[in-house]
Formats: structure tokens, C-alpha cells, sequence
């Protein structure tokens, strides 16, 4: 499927979601509460068959954070990026782990570094870090002073 | 001429002119008990180097070659360095037992070298149910090998006794019934009578197949036994670090070490004095000449020569193969070995019956 | 005093593989339950050679941040740089000569023979054997060889800069390539001798850490890991990168799902990275080597992302730009990790020997989990 189908597909499946133009994926914009069933669709529905989620990704706009959904089918070839806009303070959004049973570690990485709750995650502790670790450490506004060297 | 036998028979009556035969027997107590624990020692160092050079040879590399000539002296350095380390006793350990479990080993082990002939006349206890006596003594080890297990208070030392536990108290099996195919064939347990047995051909050959299938059998067996790879499951290094000996260090490790290479050449030495004819030098029927030939090589190069070749053989397996896991470890025995060596067993008795051999 | 051994309430005994145990190649840590010598459940614990490359990346100009990624999957190092070089020139549009695509295809693959050659190596002491070890080191130190003259280093290579390569070849390299092709192609019989023919090996192997194709695929499982379970997932082959189009070289699948079938898959990988470098080696065309390109880099806005086939599966750069000249973000998408998380999954229910097998036919490069 092109990415100009593609598109036109996903629009039909979710009237709220936003484009984003740009790149060569198709990426586009969801609600957090939406997440969860978007996530569903992109993987059972027949025709788009999103079954491999390849990186998972956190960015902190200072402003907010957004989680960034590589995901890929196997089947048909195509590729898109899903975005969801989270709230800093308190970044709250659904598990994928059982949709996409990689999503677990990958989720596990981005609650570590970047504090971001996944609702219902089997086994939400920090990965790398020590259970003790205060703060996150790749959010743009964490600061050591001791271990950190600035440039 | 010159020989063992000769030696020895000189120091006996030597001692029994000069002293009153009490005292002569003591005398000879205490230098046979320094000549074992001689023994024990040179053949550690000994095969360990050899280990290393074998290793070597198989890894395209060239192995110990900076202390002294050929790098000979690297066991004995490395012996050095294990006597001055410290003899480290975890917290947490049984104490009484994580001490005693390798000398229970290292004795074990080194009652094994009394019954062997190691050559013609020089045998340190030629009692009269030798093979039985090694397979009664070889058991012992095991015990040792759980002590040190249990009481490291350590799960992987703990997993790895049980590992050795299950395997040496399964091979011994199979190890007892291919030895007692040729007591079948000898009709004696005596080591000296079965190497005298063999003066007229080793019992690989004179024995057929049967035979040939219990050597095998044999050789599988007591690498199970003495731990070696393919079946060295007890230590397993990449899966439970050291196995058993996790927890020492310093001499009380270099115990257990020595002790599984005097075990691997005692496994040997009885493989070869009961398939390879012991001391016996190799005869070929009436070849008068060279039978004249291979008399004139004196008896305990035979034996220490057959020993070795067997021990390169379990270099070799140790070397070469990938380790078994440990159900596979325990279906090889009880589902293919033991049958195996029952049957031969049969056919062997069926044999010393009717007088098939030569 | 033994109440001390760690159990849970069930009575199983929980033991902890790693950090530090000779079959984890590293630092990677596994807290077991077990039930006897049977796995109930395994928990992978990481971080404990964590260095934060993609915060450091943050504050890296564009050409420096591709030399940390050297550190991550230090055995395909060469091939890293690639997938950042890469994303680097598809934000900047720089067009590469094709000297330099070659040289850079035919570096990727004699790493890949080199990531394998350990791999073979490494796997077999796990499993006991230690002399295979020390044969695969043997051809592995032709190619390091190869590579030192050339690069300059022998395992983090730094080659490859935004617009091409570095330095041009050696003189010699050429010939060197092919010497240690005629090398290789008779010593691999060697390696199906001792290793894959050998009974013992095959028990251990067949069977073992079973992963479905439906598991690989949701598990995010690439190169061998993937291919073993039957998912097509060769990045050169589905999304061609530099001059990976036009060659020909097969995508080794198996179905079995078994660690025999990772095995085999990386065995003929190596065939056939062969393979490519014949094709390449007699045609490295003249020219430059390294395109024109500024001094001080600046990635316009927008995010990009490049994957390439590393010798472990796909490995992912995802840059986020605000047009600075340090990234905004960036997100490496590690095989490793993904592969790491199917373990738990593969081993449940069989032997700890089984555990190293599988773990062995993975192929986890610590530093590449822990980025």
C-alpha cells in the first residue's frame, strides 16, 4: 500500500487523529485516551496488519512529551509513526504490551528515563537505573552536577 | 638387570638384614606412604601440563612456554601460587565440612594407587578383591563432592554436587559391569592375576568384540566419573560458574584439581591394565624377534605408556566436544549404556563358558 | 543456616545468573527461578554498562555523535557508524560517491563475517567446547588484520564520516580481501566438522529455545534471531541501502525456531556475505572517496530515521532536528534489546543448559542492550 492509501485509510479509521507532513513515514497524531483501541485497529485490521512495533520512542519538548510508535507490518511492507502528545507533569498512557509484546521492555526504558506511566504494564520498575534513582535522566531539564560534564 | 622390581626387592631385604622385621615394616610403611603422596604429586603436575599442552596443540596455540624449558615448570609455579593463597572459609559455610570435604576427595583418590600394578612385581597392595576394592574407594569421592556442595552454602555449588551426585552413582554402573566382563574372562578379581592373564594377549584382542564394546563402555564411564568434558556437568563453567568448587580457593581447590587428575589417571591406569594388558608388553603370536624386542622395554614404560595414551584419549574427548545437558547426560546411561553393557555382559558369559577366546 | 538460599514462597530456588558468570559474555544479569534444574521464570536485569549514549548524543555535533554508537555493538561497530552516517546524509541529502559506497558495503560485511566468527566461537564455549574458540579466532584476526590497515583500529573502526569514508584504501587491501576469502571458504568445512556435525552438539541445540513466528514477529525480533523463525526481516533486502539493490545474495531462512536454526542461519549468512564481498571486490570503482561536504553540519528540521542490518538485526537511528547543530533527540533502536526480550519466553520450562544455548544462539552484545 502507498503511503498516499495508507493515508487515506487511517483517515477513515480515526477522524481525530492529525497529520503530520514531512518524513518518509506517514506520522500522524493521537489522543492518549484514544491510544489503546488505535493500537488494536492498526494491528487486527485486515489490510494494514501493523504486527511488528520496532522502536519505541520518548521526546521531551520541554513543553510536553511525546511518545513516538514506529510500527511496521510484515505482511504489506508499510510503515507508519504514531505520536502521542503526553501531559509533562503528569505523563500518563495506555500499555501496548499486549498488543506488542516488545513494547514491555521498551516501555520499561521510557518510564526509566523519561518518567512516563504506562496504565496497566505487567512489570512497570526501572530497567537500567537502580530502583533508587531520583529523576530522569532524559528529560532536557535533569541536572547532575557532579556526573554531568556540559559542554 | 636393572629394574623396578629389582629395586624394590633390594630395599626389602636391605631393610629386613639391617633392622628387626617390625621396625622393617614400618620403614616400609612410611616410604610407601611418601612415595604415594610423591606420586600424587608429580602426577598432578605432570598432567595438568600435559592437559595444557594437549589444550594447546588442538587451539593452534602454544600453551606454558616461559617457565623453564617447554614451560615445565609452569605447574609447579602455579602450585606455588595456590599453596601461599589464602584458604578462604565463606561466612556462611559449614565450616567442619567445607574443610574436610577435599581431603575426603584427595584420600579417596589416593587409596586408589594401592592395588595398581605399575609394573611387573611393584605393586603397593596386591590384594586379592583389587577390582572390587577400586570400585568400592572410587564411590567415596561422590561424598566429598556433595560435602563440598552442601556446605559452600551456595546455589551453584549446590546444583553442581547434585549434578555429580546423580551422574557418578548412574555411570558407576555401567563402569562396575564393563570391569566385570574381563573378571568373567579372568576369573579373578586379583589385579596381578588378570594382568598375568594377559601374558599370552591383551584382552582386546583376544576378547572379540565384547570386549571391544565393554572398553568403550568403559572409557565413557569413567570420564563420566572422574567429571571430565563431555560430561563435566558437576563444574559446567559456563553454566554454573565452578560447579562444586565454587567457593574454594587457594590449596583446598588445588586439592580438589590434583584429585581429578590422579581419579583421571587411575580411571586409566585400571582401563589399561584390564583391556591393555598392564605392564604386559605387546606380543604378536610366534613373531619370536620382535616379541624378544618388545620384552627388552622394561614393564613399567608398558604400563605408564598405555596409561598415558588412555588419558591423551580423554584430553582428547575433553577438547573436542560440546557438553551434554544433564537429562541427556542421564538418558546416555540408563537408556543406551546400561542396556548395552548388560547384554555384552550376557554375551561375555555365554563366552567364558564355551572357551570362545583365544 | 541454609534457610539463607534464597527461595520463594512456592519453594522454587531463585539464583541469579550474571553480572558477572562466564556464559553472559558481559555484564547482563538474570535473576532465575528455578525448580530443580527446570526455569519457572527469567528476569533480565540491565543497565549495569549503561553510559546514556543518547543523552551524550544530544550534546555531539553530527559528526561526533556517530563514534559513540562504535561502543554500543562494539562487534559490528563499523556497521553502527553506517546506520548513523546514513541518517546523517538522508537529513543533509548529500549524495556519496560510489567509491565510497562500496568500500563502506564491503566493510559492512567483513564485519558481519567478524561478528560471526565470535559469535560461532563464543557460542561453542558455552556449550563446553573450547576449541572452536580459538579456530574462529584465527580468521576473525584476518579480517581485524585487514581492517587495522585500513581504518586503523581493529574493533572500533570509526571509518565511516557523513559524506563517505575517512581514507582511501590500503594498496594492498584487495588482495588481502581475497586471500582471506580463498582462507575462509576452506576452513568453513572445518567449522561444520568440528561443530555442527557433531552429535553432542546437535542434541543440545535442536529444539531449544522454541520461538514461534508470531513470538518473533511481536517480540521484535530481527536478523538471525527473526530469519530463524521464519520472518523475513533483512533489512538490506526489504529496505536497500547503498548498493545492497543491485547485489546478489540470498535471505537465509529457516522455520524451525530453534537455536540449531539460528545456528544454521548464521552460518549461511556468512556464505553469503562471502558472497557479496566477491562481487564487490574486483569492481571497487575509481574516484572519490569522500563527498563534499560543510565543515560544520546542521540537520534541517524534521525527524529521520535509517535502519540498517547489523550482524545482530535491525538496528535503528531515529534523530529528531530543531536544525541546531547537535541532535535534538536521538533514539537508537537496538537489536539486541528486542532480541533480549523473547529470552524469558524461549528458555520457560527447560534445562539451565538449555538457558546458555539459547542465550548462546541470540548472540547478545551487552553494551548494544544497554546503549
Amino acid at each position: 500500500m502507498t503511503n498516499e492509501d495508507l493515508k487515506n485509510k487511517l483517515t477513515e479509521l480515526f477522524p481525530s487523529a492529525t497529520f503530520e507532513e514531512g518524513g518518509e513515514f506517514i506520522n500522524f497524531f493521537i489522543e492518549p485516551s484514544q491510544w489503546k483501541s488505535c493500537a488494536k485497529e492498526l494491528k487486527e485490521k485486515a489490510g494494514l496488519d501493523f504486527d511488528y512495533l520496532f522502536c519505541v520512542t520518548c521526546v521531551d519538548w520541554k513543553t510536553h512529551l511525546t511518545m513516538v510508535y514506529h510500527l511496521s507490518s510484515t505482511i504489506h511492507r508499510h510503515s507508519i509513526v504514531v505520536k502521542v502528545k503526553l501531559n509533562r507533569d503528569q505523563p500518563e498512557i495506555d500499555t501496548v504490551c499486549d498488543i506488542w509484546k516488545t513494547a514491555e521492555f521498551h516501555e520499561r526504558e521510557a518510564f526509566d528515563f523519561f518518567g512516563v506511566t504506562f496504565i496497566n504494564h505487567p512489570d512497570l520498575r526501572r530497567l537500567f537505573l537502580t530502583d533508587d534513582w531520583v529523576g530522569f535522566p532524559l528529560r532536557k531539564d535533569y541536572d547532575d552536577p557532579i556526573n554531568m560534564i556540559k559542554l | 638387570m636393572l629394574s623396578l622390581e629389582n629395586i624394590i626387592n633390594g630395599i626389602h631385604t636391605w631393610l629386613n638384614n639391617t633392622f628387626d622385621p617390625t621396625l622393617a615394616l614400618t620403614c616400609e610403611f612410611v616410604l610407601l606412604g611418601i612415595t604415594a603422596i610423591a606420586i600424587f604429586a608429580v602426577l598432578g603436575l605432570v598432567l595438568v601440563l600435559m592437559e595444557r599442552k594437549v589444550a594447546a596443540i588442538m587451539q593452534i596455540r602454544k600453551g606454558p612456554n616461559r617457565v623453564g624449558p617447554f614451560g615445565m615448570f609452569q605447574t609447579v609455579a602455579d602450585t606455588l601460587k595456590l599453596i601461599m593463597k589464602e584458604g578462604l572459609t565463606p561466612d556462611g559455610a559449614d565450616k567442619v565440612l567445607f574443610n574436610l570435604a577435599p581431603f575426603i576427595v584427595m584420600i579417596a583418590a589416593m587409596l586408589l594407587l594401592a592395588p595398581i600394578p605399575f609394573a611387573k612385581g611393584v605393586q603397593m597392595w596386591d590384594i586379592n578383591i583389587g577390582v572390587l576394592f577400586i570400585s568400592a574407594v572410587s564411590s567415596i569421592s561422590v561424598i566429598g563432592i556433595l560435602m563440598a556442595g552442601w556446605a559452600s552454602n551456595n546455589k551453584y555449588s549446590l546444583l553442581g554436587a547434585m549434578r555429580s551426585g546423580a551422574q557418578i552413582v548412574s555411570y558407576e554402573l555401567s563402569a562396575g559391569l564393563s570391569v566385570i566382563t574381563i573378571v568373567i574372562l579372568t576369573g579373578s578379581l586379583q589385579l596381578s592375576e588378570i594382568v598375568n592373564a594377559q601374558q599370552n594377549g591383551w584382552w582386546i584382542f583376544k576378547g572379540h568384540i565384547p570386549v571391544l564394546i565393554s572398553f568403550v563402555t568403559f572409557i565413557i564411564a569413567v570420564t563420566a566419573e572422574t567429571n571430565r568434558a563431555p560430561f563435566d556437568l558437576a563444574e559446567a563453567e559456563s553454566e554454573l560458574t565452578a560447579g562444586f568448587h565454587t567457593e574454594y580457593s587457594g590449596m583446598k581447590f588445588a586439592l580438589f584439581f590434583l584429585a581429578e587428575y590422579i581419579n583421571i589417571f587411575i580411571a586409566c591406569a585400571i582401563g589399561a591394565t584390564l583391556f591393555l594388558g598392564g605392564w604386559m608388553p605387546f606380543h604378536i603370536g610366534n613373531w619370536e624377534g620382535f616379541n624378544a624386542i618388545m620384552d627388552y622395554i622394561p614393564s613399567s614404560i608398558w604400563f605408564v605408556g598405555k596409561t598415558f595414551f588412555l588419558i591423551f584419549l580423554m584430553m582428547w574427548f575433553r577438547w573436542t566436544f560440546p557438553r551434554l545437558r544433564v537429562d541427556q547426560l542421564l538418558n546416555l546411561e540408563w537408556k543406551y549404556l546400561l542396556p548395552i553393557s548388560m547384554l555384552n555382559l550376557l554375551v561375555v558369559t555365554v563366552m567364558a563358558i564355551m572357551g570362545w577366546y583365544f | 543456616m541454609f534457610e539463607e538460599i534464597g527461595t520463594t514462597e512456592d519453594g522454587y530456588m531463585v539464583i541469579n545468573i550474571g553480572p558477572q558468570h562466564p556464559a553472559t559474555h558481559g555484564v547482563l544479569h538474570l535473576v532465575m527461578t528455578l525448580n530443580g534444574e527446570t526455569i519457572v521464570k527469567t528476569e533480565p536485569h540491565l543497565g549495569y554498562i549503561h553510559r546514556s549514549i543518547e543523552k551524550m548524543s544530544e550534546s555531539l555535533t553530527y559528526r561526533q555523535f556517530i563514534y559513540a554508537t562504535s561502543r554500543m555493538d562494539y562487534l559490528s561497530s563499523h556497521i553502527n557508524n553506517h546506520g548513523c552516517s546514513l541518517c546523517v546524509e538522508k537529513g543533509l541529502q548529500i549524495e556519496v560517491p560510489e567509491r565510497a559506497q562500496i568500500i563502506r558495503v564491503i566493510m559492512d560485511e567483513l564485519t558481519r563475517i567478524a561478528s560471526h566468527e565470535l559469535w560461532w566461537g563464543a557460542m561453542a564455549m558455552d556449550l563446553g567446547a573450547f576449541t572452536p574458540f580459538f579456530h574462529a579466532f584465527r580468521e576473525r584476526e584476518t579480517i581485524t588484520e585487514i581492517m587495522e590497515e585500513t581504518c586503523g583500529a581493529r574493533l572500533t573502526m570509526n571509518y565511516i564520516c557523513p559524506g563517505g569514508v575517512m581514507a582511501d584504501l590500503h594498496p594492498d587491501f584487495q588482495k588481502k580481501v581475497k586471500s582471506f576469502i580463498t582462507l575462509y571458504k576452506s576452513k568453513i568445512n572445518e567449522y561444520n566438522e568440528l561443530v555442527t556435525g557433531n552429535i553432542i552438539f546437535q542434541n543440545r541445540m535442536k529444539g531449544v529455545g522454541y520461538l514461534s513466528k508470531e513470538d518473533a514477529i511481536s517480540f521484535g525480533c530481527t536478523g538471525p534471531v527473526g530469519r530463524a523463525s521464519g520472518v523475513s526481516c533483512d533489512i538490506r533486502k526489504l529496505y536497500p541501502y547503498e548498493v545492497y539493490g543491485k547485489l546478489q545474495f540470498d535471505e537465509i531462512l529457516e522455520t524451525a525456531g530453534d537455536s540449531f536454526a539460528r545456528y544454521m542461519v548464521r552460518i549461511h549468512e556468512m556464505n553469503q556475505s562471502i558472497r557479496i564481498i566477491e562481487q564487490l571486490i574486483d569492481n571497487i570503482p575509481d574516484g572519490e572517496f569522500l563527498a563534499k561536504t560543510k565543515a560544520v553540519l546542521k540537520l534541517p528540521k524534521g525527524e529521520f530515521y535509517q535502519r540498517v542490518e547489523t550482524a545482530r538485526g535491525e538496528f535503528g537511528v531515529y534523530i529528531v532536528s530543531e536544525g541546531g547543530t547537535t541532535p535534538y533527540r536521538i533514539k537508537y533502536r537496538s537489536p539486541g534489546f528486542s532480541n533480549l526480550s523473547a529470552l524469558p519466553t524461549m528458555v520457560k520450562g527447560s534445562k539451565i543448559g538449555d538457558l546458555i544455548a539459547a542465550m548462546g544462539t541470540l548472540d547478545l552484545v551487552i553494551p548494544d542492550l544497554d546503549r
